[in-house]
């Protein structure tokens, strides 16, 4: 069964025809190419897929599209505005929070989550609000010093 | 170029500023995976593509008597089946161990070995074909652990391996016995530690297309070694190597797990053949865990003298590797093993039994660290309860056996830069050690405690697995009209950032804008081959031959500027983004000028660097001596300070403090993300991470029940950089992201011995053994009081 999907993506509204079973990442990969959310594990383990439903961080591995009909759905690709990377974008760049970059976009995309709902979060705060997300390669020190540094503290180097 | 030969003396212009050398740059590929551009091989564009499945044994040990695939075949939409009957090659990454074929050929080793795999239309119609695939079998006794496997009455897995052992290493340098019988103090102790598994974020994938009418076959893989990759497609296909491209795009880290071919890139090769299209092949989580080529479970029995001053006299390990169902890279972990019990500290005589055996699990193979780091845990644990039993401080031991470079060791190791007093004394100062170590006690139900401990690691294997007679690494640079200069390499950058260092050193020797350079890595069609991201050899080998190519263009390009000037090379002053007349500096040309002068006659320029390690380097006579030489060795101290909740058995890393001689350090905050990454890596063997397999089959295979750390178990690393400019390394760069890894686990359990009373010497260290421990504990105090 297919039924017609209407929502926004990354602020563009959309009119797409989707199986009831198609899940978000599928939807979001497959139909709009919108490859930088990553499917890591077999489901909701990893965070790689995290997305922002109405700014809320979601899994969109584990997301029915059509549950999120009508709602604004924002993914890595949405963060920058005219070619400036966001501020966590840049402070991840800058400052090394991305190794392999795998983990990234989901990351990024919960740390922003973050960010909205507490501006100045201190590293235990920025700790629990990316609990759900997996890194291998950084130990994730630097996540958390780029993460600071978008909220204007430069961590001690 | 070899190294010792070098004219040019590498000094960084720029260092600590700029964009050269010495500089904290982000990664020149960051903004792409920042911003969700990047693309890993499961992103790239595969309409029309058909989907690829693999049908796994479900059985751990069977002959495999027959597959039938006719009512497989039968279903619309099914392109291509391949069995074992499609590849009759063996594979695998080392040419005198090549004992794997992609699909099981008369006889199924392990659970989740690949029999068969389907290429379709569409994922059910795969899915249904797998399960229309009926399997004969006839089932053989399955062992899964290396005593059983080494049973004088086992099935042999391998006809031509008897007691199941793949490679049995029994060397000894220097006279043990006579080391033995002068100590002050022998200690001889077990060591058990669980097999750990790679758990790189980006699951495997692979895309392939055939081009039936040139015979050319194209692989995008998730490989940290594409020419081992293509070198095998060439063999199992039994295609031409020239008819065949593979191309590495961004991939998601690796840790070793991608460091060998493995049986899904030659898989999907075979399916899109069969198929005569592309094929796309995306493979579960799970699927990784059984792929595995991990850190295999390991028992060592190891023995130490010491004199009374702390000196050591003699050792003696006995290391016994359950290596999984083929041979992949296993002969060299277990001789790592050995090799690598010296090269850290002086050690006079070294005797080592290694026993690698074949089991009915999952194949291992390299892991960050490669079969130096459970013999580690195993030495410094055993180091340091010797170090307390002779009264001498943690710190202070490892000071009275530090090495002298230059230097060889007993196993014809050479040691040419060392940096691990330095290291010590900042970790000393650092950790508060001389204050604090020994003095937390416990207090009410939580016990606090600090632990230390040393490691090292290779920057490469200074002799190759392949001998070809070619440089061991080659990097070409191009420029053409444009003026802009591109990197060519095969370094394959899995995130460790190669491609930033190659850039960096590039840039530093000529001098130009950064923005001048472009780096193309990994097309086959393209790039220089490479012998892959693997031991940590990029920085120091194709960092060398990236100084070598840019010397190279260099020196083209100043020739070009002294026929445009008018003046001899030798007047030619370079800018990097110009040159001028030395003695006139009015004079001046810009790049552009030079780079079209440079083309008169010739057209675009390709230059080439290369770097290989000399012979003299590459290890002792012995059989196997060539495992753990290197030209540069990293060195690494670290202190680790816990809490322990001794009710719960539950241990917070409150602080790690890692001090890392990485020679010089190319870029800064690069070395600084690895060591963290790798002592976090480290905390995760050491804490909670375990593969366990019942019966064969695999129960923890997703990253939550196999215990892979968050960012809420993860502690503050700090990071010091000592650089002691290795004389052979580029600008004196050693590597830096493997060695201090395996000081962690004994660090972490001299730690926890302060703030329980209790020395693990088994990994992982778990709530569970704690809690054990502690009811122990308390039994027997209540058992004093009862007696008192």
């Amino acid at each position: 069964m297919k039924t017609i999907l209407r929502l926004s993506v990354n602020g563009k509204p959309r009119e797409d025809a989707v199986a009831d079973n198609t899940l978000l990442i599928d939807y979001l990969r497959d139909a709009l190419g919108l490859t930088g959310t990553k499917q890591g594990c077999d489901g909701g383990e990893c965070g790689a897929c995290t997305v922002l439903v109405d700014g809320q961080p979601r899994l969109a591995c584990s997301t029915l599209a059509r549950s999120v009909a009508g709602c604004a759905i924002e993914t890595i690709e949405g963060l920058s505005h005219e070619g400036n990377l966001s501020r966590l974008q840049r402070a991840f760049h800058e400052h090394l929070g991305s190794q392999c970059g795998f983990c990234t976009p989901g990351m990024v995309m919960a740390a922003e989550a973050l960010l909205r709902s507490n501006p100045q979060p201190d590293r235990e705060q920025i700790r629990a609000a990316l609990a759900g997300n997996l890194c291998r390669c950084t130990g994730y020190v630097k996540i958390v010093d780029s993460v600071e540094a978008a909220c204007g503290r430069e961590h001690a180097l | 170029m070899n190294a010792p030969d070098r004219k040019l003396k590498l000094t960084p212009a720029a260092k600590k500023s700029g964009r050269g050398v010495g500089a904290r740059l982000p990664f020149v590929d960051g903004v792409e995976k920042v911003t969700g551009t990047a693309r890993y091989t499961a992103d790239l564009t595969a309409n029309g593509a058909l989907v690829g499945k693999i049908l796994r044994s479900p059985y751990a040990h069977a002959e495999l008597l027959e597959v039938d695939i006719s009512e497989a075949l039968k279903l619309p939409g099914v392109r291509a089946i391949v069995t074992g009957a499609d590849c009759d090659v063996p594979y695998g990454v080392i040419p005198i161990a090549q004992n794997e074929f992609p699909l099981a050929r008369g006889r199924i080793r392990y659970v989740g070995e690949p029999i068969a795999a389907v290429a379709a239309v569409d994922e059910v119609t795969a899915n249904l074909a797998l399960s229309r695939i009926r399997l004969r079998v006839r089932e053989l006794p399955a062992y899964f652990n290396a005593v059983d496997a080494r049973a004088a009455d086992a099935v042999l897995l391998h006809e031509n391996k008897p007691g199941n052992i793949e490679r049995a290493v029994h060397n000894e340098f220097g006279d043990t016995a006579a080391g033995f019988a002068v100590a002050d103090l022998v200690r001889e102790e077990n060591y058990d530690c669980a097999e750990v598994h790679h758990a790189m974020m980006e699951p495997n994938a692979a895309l392939a297309t055939y081009e039936p009418e040139r015979g050319h076959l194209t692989l995008w893989s998730v490989t940290q070694v594409p020419y081992y990759v293509h070198l095998t497609l060439a063999q199992c296909l039994k295609m031409e190597a020239a008819h065949i491209r593979v191309i590495k795009p961004f991939v998601g880290g690796g840790f070793g797990h991608r460091v060998e071919p493995l049986n899904f890139e030659v898989i999907v090769a075979l399916l899109a053949r069969a198929a005569r299209g592309t094929v796309r092949l995306l493979m579960t989580r799970e699927e990784a865990f059984l792929t595995h080529r991990g850190r295999p479970e390991t028992q060592i029995r190891i023995k130490l003298g010491l004199k009374r001053d702390g000196r050591m006299t003699a050792c003696q390990a006995e290391v016994v590797q359950r290596g999984g169902a083929y041979g992949g890279y296993g002969l060299v972990t277990i001789l790592y093993s050995g090799a690598l019990l010296n090269g850290l500290y002086e050690l006079p005589a070294v005797k080592y039994d290694g026993y690698r055996v074949y089991s009915n699990t999952p194949p291992c193979g390299a892991m960050r660290g490669h079969g130096t780091v459970n013999i580690r845990f195993a030495f410094e644990s055993l180091l340091d309860t010797m170090a307390a039993e002779l009264g001498l401080d943690s710190i202070e031991i490892r000071r009275r056996n530090l090495l002298r470079a230059p230097t060889e060791t007993i196993n014809g190791l050479k040691v040419m830069s060392y940096g691990l007093g330095d290291c010590l004394d900042w970790v000393e100062r650092a950790s508060g050690w001389k204050e604090r170590k020994g003095k937390f006690g416990q207090t009410g139900s939580t016990g606090k405690g600090l632990g230390m401990a040393c490691s090292h690691f290779v920057s490469g294997s200074a002799k190759p697995v392949h001998f070809t007679g070619q440089p061991h690494a080659t990097i070409a640079l191009r420029l053409d009209f444009d003026g802009g200069v591109t990197i060519l390499t095969g370094a394959a950058d899995i995130g460790q950032g190669s491609s930033t260092i190659i850039t960096q050193i590039v840039t530093e020797v000529l001098g130009v804008d950064y923005r001048r350079l472009r780096l193309i890595a990994n097309d086959s069609a393209l790039t220089p081959k490479d012998n892959g991201s693997y031991s940590s050899r990029v920085t120091f080998m194709v960092g060398n031959a990236a100084a070598d190519a840019a010397q190279n263009l260099k020196k083209l390009l100043v020739a070009a500027a002294a026929r445009r000037l008018k003046v001899t090379e030798a007047e030619v002053e370079w800018h990097g983004e110009g040159a001028a007349v030395a003695a006139d500096p009015d004079r001046h040309i810009p790049f552009e000028d030079i780079a079209e002068e440079a083309l008169v006659g010739v057209g675009m320029l390709t230059v080439n660097g290369t770097f290989t390690c000399p012979v003299e380097f590459q290890g002792g006579k012995q059989r196997g001596g060539a495992v753990g030489s290197t030209m540069g060795f990293s060195y690494a101290a670290q202190a680790v300070e816990v809490s322990v909740d001794l009710d719960l058995g539950k241990i917070t890393i409150d602080k790690v403090w890692c001090a890392i001689d990485c020679g010089f350090a190319i870029n800064p905050m690069s070395v600084e993300g690895q060591v963290q990454g790798a002592i976090w890596m480290g905390m995760g063997q050491a804490m909670s991470e375990e593969t366990v397999y019942e019966n064969g089959r695999h129960k923890a295979a997703n990253f939550m029940d196999y215990g892979v750390p968050t960012i809420i178990d993860s502690p503050e690393i700090e990071v010091h950089i000592v650089e002691s400019m290795d004389p052979n390394g580029p600008f004196g760069a050693k590597e830096a992201s493997e060695g201090p890894l395996s000081g962690f686990m004994s660090a972490l359990a001299a730690a926890v011995e302060e703030a329980t009373g209790h020395r693990f010497r088994m990994l992982p260290i778990t709530p569970e053994k704690i809690f054990a421990v502690r009811q122990e504990q308390i039994a027997a105090a209540v058992a004093n009081e009862v007696s008192k």
